[in-house]
């Protein structure tokens, strides 16, 4: 008796200790801290660098790179007209904002219905097409680049009205995945209660259905955002440099890539424009962002 | 209920199925034609067997060795990330004040573009190579050190997402019956946090190893393969036979069914090694 007291007291007092020990390590917490404050650096620095760099004259960026833009360095928004002018920049940026919120917008709506559809309905073909999303998860892009190429080009598609389409045929194996996962979790009864109540399979799926896979619709819709927003490759190949179309980086690559007068400092600044919608999406939805990054990476 | 919703299969289903055939079930079937061709364009294709396959492998290629390149920039890059976003992790869930802040920095790179992400890379090391008068390009480790940088700034904060997560999970009568046990906090981690984290340690591992693998935008844009194709990554090398050569689209197409053929591998194996660790559990 007497010793199972001691040993509870034990207990606790080690418990307390332990306690103590994470609060009141000062040296410790404070190695944290600096390690923290000097990765924060590490991760900020680049952005900064590049923000630095982009109001600098464009010789000084390769002979005093790290240098502030004060003085004889500082030029203005002398880079950012420059390359505003060469790029087009507000136009890519607008065809990305099309392109991107009309892909997005139709992947979220139409795959979130047909991974209803295969998982409420169980048949072969259901089951077939569930598994060929699957499949089409793990494809490389490279492995059918150029025949959907080709084809697009055959149907008409090198446009940004086809780039939607073609953004979700690629967005339909993850987005259905991650929409089955969810849809297998609703009990039917409340479907059920719906069809009695007189409501017709659309009407369930858009008033009862479709408000309940919100949580799921924010992930899908943020891993796309982020995809299809970045994706070079794709528009590059579809769209081409020689029409108005171009997207955010077939604009940056194609400045980059121009040989001859390339001008470091409109680079600079191009870099800065093209990072400043990435940083306002993500500060004013990091929450979901973060949490919807977090969701899909355990799924997919 | 589900009687009158089978009806509209079309309705549901018809407008992804179209997308989906469009832009990757057709195509599909088509490379994996086209791998055995001889082709220009996908209707002019004449039948060559395995050929493709065969000069996909000879050393004019570079396929094998562009396959060398990437698998030890995946292995560097996988391991660092992982062990750098673990800590990261780790240091964050010792209930410090900020933590929120932190994390939402070491987050944000992720969500840049490969293209941007590249050319900002490409400045910065080359304003510190510049010093040394030399350039990223002039040597293939300077292009390879840029590579493995880039991957850890960009995949730290999402590891580390994934790893907060994990670690939030393990419960703390468990750390705290191993301080009762007197098991010092390294002990503790190796034996009790380290392996209640594995599911995660899993799902990063192939993260890393898959977005590394299949690595394009970035390395496109940081040094297009110079010097002399030698950081060129087994994606770029597959594009560039594609869209940089005439006459070699068969080979290009074969490349690519083997790329696949590797990256599904890998899937495989991280279903294996989650299904094991489901069973363990």
């Amino acid at each position: 008796m007497s010793t199972s007291q001691h040993t509870g007291d034990a207990v606790v007092a080690a418990a307390k200790s332990a306690k103590h020990r994470d609060q009141q390590t000062r040296p410790g917490q404070f190695i944290t801290y600096a390690v923290l404050a000097l990765l924060t650096l590490v991760f900020i620095g680049p952005l900064l660098f590049i923000l630095m760099n982009s109001f600098k004259g464009r010789f000084f960026i390769s002979d005093a790179p790290f240098a502030l833009p004060l003085g004889d360095y500082f030029v203005g928004l002398t880079n950012y007209t420059s390359g505003l002018a060469r790029t087009n920049f507000f136009n890519a940026m607008g065809w990305s904002f099309v392109i991107t919120v009309g892909a997005v917008a139709v992947i979220v709506f139409f795959t979130a219905m047909t991974a209803y559809y295969i998982t409420r309905v169980k048949a072969w073909w259901t089951n077939a097409l569930y598994l060929i999303f699957v499949f089409s998860m793990v494809v490389p892009f490279q492995a059918v680049m150029f025949p959907t190429v080709k084809i697009a080009d055959m149907l008409g598609l090198s446009n940004p009205l086809g780039m939607i389409v073609l953004y979700l045929g690629f967005g339909a194996g993850l987005s259905v995945f991650i929409f089955s996962g969810f849809v297998k979790s609703i009990p039917l009864q409340i479907e059920e209660a719906a069809t009695i109540d007189g409501c017709s399979p659309l009407q369930t799926y858009f008033y009862i259905v479709f408000p309940m896979l919100k949580p799921v619709a924010i992930t899908v819709a943020i891993l796309n955002t982020m995809w299809v927003w970045n994706d070079y490759l794709l528009p590059y190949l579809v769209i081409g440099l020689s029409t108005p179309y171009k997207t955010i980086p077939v604009a940056i690559q194609m400045m980059a890539g121009s040989y001859g007068d390339n001008d470091m400092g409109a680079m600079m600044a191009m870099l800065v424009l093209a990072i400043i919608p990435i940083v306002i999406f993500y500060l004013s939805s990091q929450k979901y962002i973060i949490e919807g990054v977090a969701a899909g990476a355990v799924k997919g | 209920m589900i009687k009158s919703l089978r009806r509209l299969a079309l309705v549901f289903t018809g407008p992804t199925i179209i997308a989906f055939a469009i832009a990757f079930a057709v195509p599909f079937l088509v490379g994996l034609y086209l791998s055995f061709c001889e082709f220009t364009t996908v209707t002019n294709a004449t039948w060559v067997g395995f050929d493709n396959y065969v000069r996909a492998f000879s050393p004019r290629e570079r396929f094998l060795s562009s396959l060398g390149f990437t698998a030890l920039v995946t292995a560097i890059a996988v391991l660092t990330v992982n062990l750098f976003a673990f800590t990261v992790a780790y240091l964050l869930t010792r209930k410090l004040r900020g933590t929120n802040f932190f994390r939402t920095v070491f987050f944000m790179p992720n969500l840049i573009g490969g293209i941007v992400l590249g050319y900002t890379w490409q400045t910065i090391i080359n304003a510190v190579l510049v010093q040394y008068q030399t350039t990223l390009i002039s040597d293939a480790k300077y292009g390879f050190i840029g590579l493995v940088l880039l991957l850890n700034w960009q995949m730290i904060g999402y590891m580390m997402i994934i790893y907060i997560a994990g670690l939030q999970n393990v419960p703390g009568e468990l750390i705290e019956a191993a301080a009762i046990d007197g098991a010092d906090k390294w002990q503790t981690l190796r034996h009790v946090t380290i392996p209640m984290v594995m599911p995660s340690i899993t799902i990063c591992l192939f993260l890393t190893l898959s977005s590394s693998f299949k690595l394009f935008d970035a390395n496109l844009a940081l040094t297009n393969g110079a010097p002399m194709r030698q950081t060129e990554m087994v994606a770029l090398n597959i594009v560039n036979t594609f869209f940089t050569r005439v006459g070699v689209e068969g080979v290009g197409q074969a490349k690519a069914m083997v790329f696949f053929l590797l990256v599904s591998g890998l899937a495989f194996l991280q279903l294996r090694a989650t299904r094991r660790q489901e069973v363990e559990q």
